[in-house]
This record gives C-alpha cells, sequence and structure tokens, in this order.
C-alpha cells in the first residue's frame, strides 16, 4: 500500500515538474527583448508603441504554442540578434561567448608560469 | 623606464587589431539604409484589407515593390509622401501600402487629400503583421526583388537621395 501511494506521489511529481517544464512565461521574454527604440529598456519595462506591438506578437506566438526558444529565434530573425539580451551561441558570436573563459584559462597559465619561473 | 619585452608585444598586437578594425569598418553614411548580411525573403504577404478581410498579395510578386509602412498619425509620412507620388509613376515598380495602427476614416482622409499613390492598399490594425518585416515604427520602407528578397530597407521617411537609389535600383 505505502509502495502505491509513493508510487502515485512519483508519477503526480514527475507530471507536475514536466508540465512547469513546457510552460511558457510571457514575463520571462519579454524581460530578455530589448525595446529597440528604447534606452536600455527591456519590453517588460517600456510602455512605447514598439514595446506594445511585440508583446501582442508573443501573445500570440505563446498561444500558437511556439517555445521560448522558438520565440527568441523568431525576433532575431526580424531584427537581428541586438532585440535578444541573451543572445544564443552562434557562429558569429561564438568568440563573443567563450573569449572570457579562454582569458580565464589563458591568465591562469601566465600566472602559473610567471610563479614557476620566480620559484626557479 | 624599461619595457619588457612582452608588454611591446601586447602592444603591438593591439596596434594591429585597431588599425585592421579600421579598415574593415563598412559605415554606411546613409544612416535610414539597413542592408542585411544575408539575403532575406519575404515568405508570404498576407494582411488585411481597409474593410478588415484577408488578403494575400504573396501572387503579385513578379515586380519590384516597395512595402512601405504608413498612418495619416505620422508627420513624417505626409513629408515622403511627394516622393512615393513620384515614385508610383515609375512603371517598373509596384507600391504595397501597409496602414498601421490607424483608423479608417482618418487614413482615408489622409489619402483624399495628398492622394493615393498605392497599386495595393492594405492594413495592419494591431501593428502584428509588420513584425514579421522587421519593423521598427513608421515611416518605413521595404524594397523587395521579384522573389520578395529584401533589397533594402528604408527606416524613417525616404529622402530624395533615397528616391534616386530606388530609381537607379529598378532602372
Amino acid at each position: 500500500m505505502k509502495f502505491k501511494l509513493l508510487m502515485i506521489i512519483l508519477l503526480l511529481n514527475f507530471s507536475l515538474v514536466n508540465g512547469e517544464e513546457k510552460k511558457v512565461d510571457q514575463n520571462t521574454i519579454h524581460k530578455n527583448l530589448r525595446c529597440l527604440v528604447c534606452q536600455g529598456q527591456s519590453i517588460a519595462d517600456s510602455n512605447s508603441d514598439f514595446a506594445q506591438t511585440i508583446k501582442l506578437v508573443v501573445k500570440d506566438l505563446i498561444k500558437d504554442g511556439k517555445t521560448e526558444s522558438e520565440i527568441y529565434a523568431f525576433m532575431a530573425d526580424k531584427y537581428g540578434d541586438w532585440i535578444v539580451f541573451k543572445p544564443q551561441v552562434n557562429k558569429q558570436n561564438f568568440i563573443l561567448w567563450f573569449l572570457p573563459y579562454l582569458a580565464l584559462v589563458l591568465g591562469g597559465v601566465i600566472i602559473f608560469f610567471l610563479f614557476k619561473r620566480r620559484r626557479n | 623606464m624599461k619595457i619588457s619585452k612582452s608588454f611591446k608585444i601586447y602592444i603591438h598586437i593591439i596596434l594591429v587589431f585597431l588599425v585592421s578594425q579600421s579598415l574593415n569598418s563598412t559605415e554606411d553614411f546613409s544612416k535610414n539604409i539597413v542592408i542585411h548580411e544575408k539575403p532575406l525573403i519575404i515568405k508570404e504577404l498576407k494582411f488585411k484589407d481597409f474593410n478588415l478581410q484577408d488578403v494575400d498579395l504573396t501572387n503579385k510578386k513578379g515586380n519590384i515593390m516597395i512595402i512601405n509602412f504608413w498612418a495619416s498619425w505620422c508627420l513624417p509620412c505626409r513629408q515622403e509622401h511627394v516622393l512615393l507620388t513620384q515614385l508610383s509613376k515609375e512603371k517598373n515598380l509596384k507600391l504595397l501600402g501597409v496602414n498601421f495602427k490607424d483608423k479608417k476614416k482618418q487614413a482615408e482622409m489622409f489619402l483624399n487629400e495628398l492622394g493615393n499613390p498605392y497599386d495595393f492598399l492594405t492594413k495592419d490594425e494591431l501593428g502584428k503583421s509588420s513584425v514579421k518585416f522587421g519593423v521598427y515604427g513608421i515611416p518605413e520602407s521595404i524594397l523587395v526583388n521579384k522573389d520578395l528578397m529584401i533589397l533594402k530597407k528604408f527606416v524613417g521617411p525616404l529622402s530624395t537621395e533615397d528616391y534616386d537609389s530606388i530609381v537607379e535600383i529598378i532602372n
């Protein structure tokens, strides 16, 4: 009996977690989209005409069953990567994404060799 | 002051980088023209007409076309209207007007007053269709070729320089 109950709870929990994953949060998308006609504001922060229109389109895309990344891809396709605050990694921008890590590693290597030389 | 060899190399690398950046920069002095790095093709031209009935103008491709987003409440649209009227006289060019977030009565008054240069007239009541074309605001004009590939995008009112470049392309 206890085992069955545990299984039901686990199954319910699993479906709830899955449900959460599938849910697309409109506000998160608004926050990650840049208002292109404003100064440093996101679509969520802005009341401009542009932001209002983008909000309507995002709502429609969610209604059409598009995922968060599909919506970002749609917007980037129409307005360029600049519209997304956190652009997805692609051929054009992968250096920007990985350069800081590369610099960190290289810096570490340089420091290591400097210390090694001083010790010697 | 003694400068280390590695620091000199570092300075040289920075200088080479800066010089190459300035040599490769392709700054366009016509700030209102957007040229896409990879050619963008418009898949469909679906709008609503002034009576809010669906219209599909995709089959009208085969002509070089200007898709112009305008509204009666937009002052720069009045400014560029003269140039659009002149462009409407060009035989190799079709003009598609998209009335953006406007009231039907006022849009009609605008066209009655200044003339209707458009071959096709459509309406984007909520502005949602314009997002498909990457429109920021109005006025904005998109020059497309016979295959609906975007040749140029003019953000803001058309200038006489823009007019000349359009005429050059279509002839």
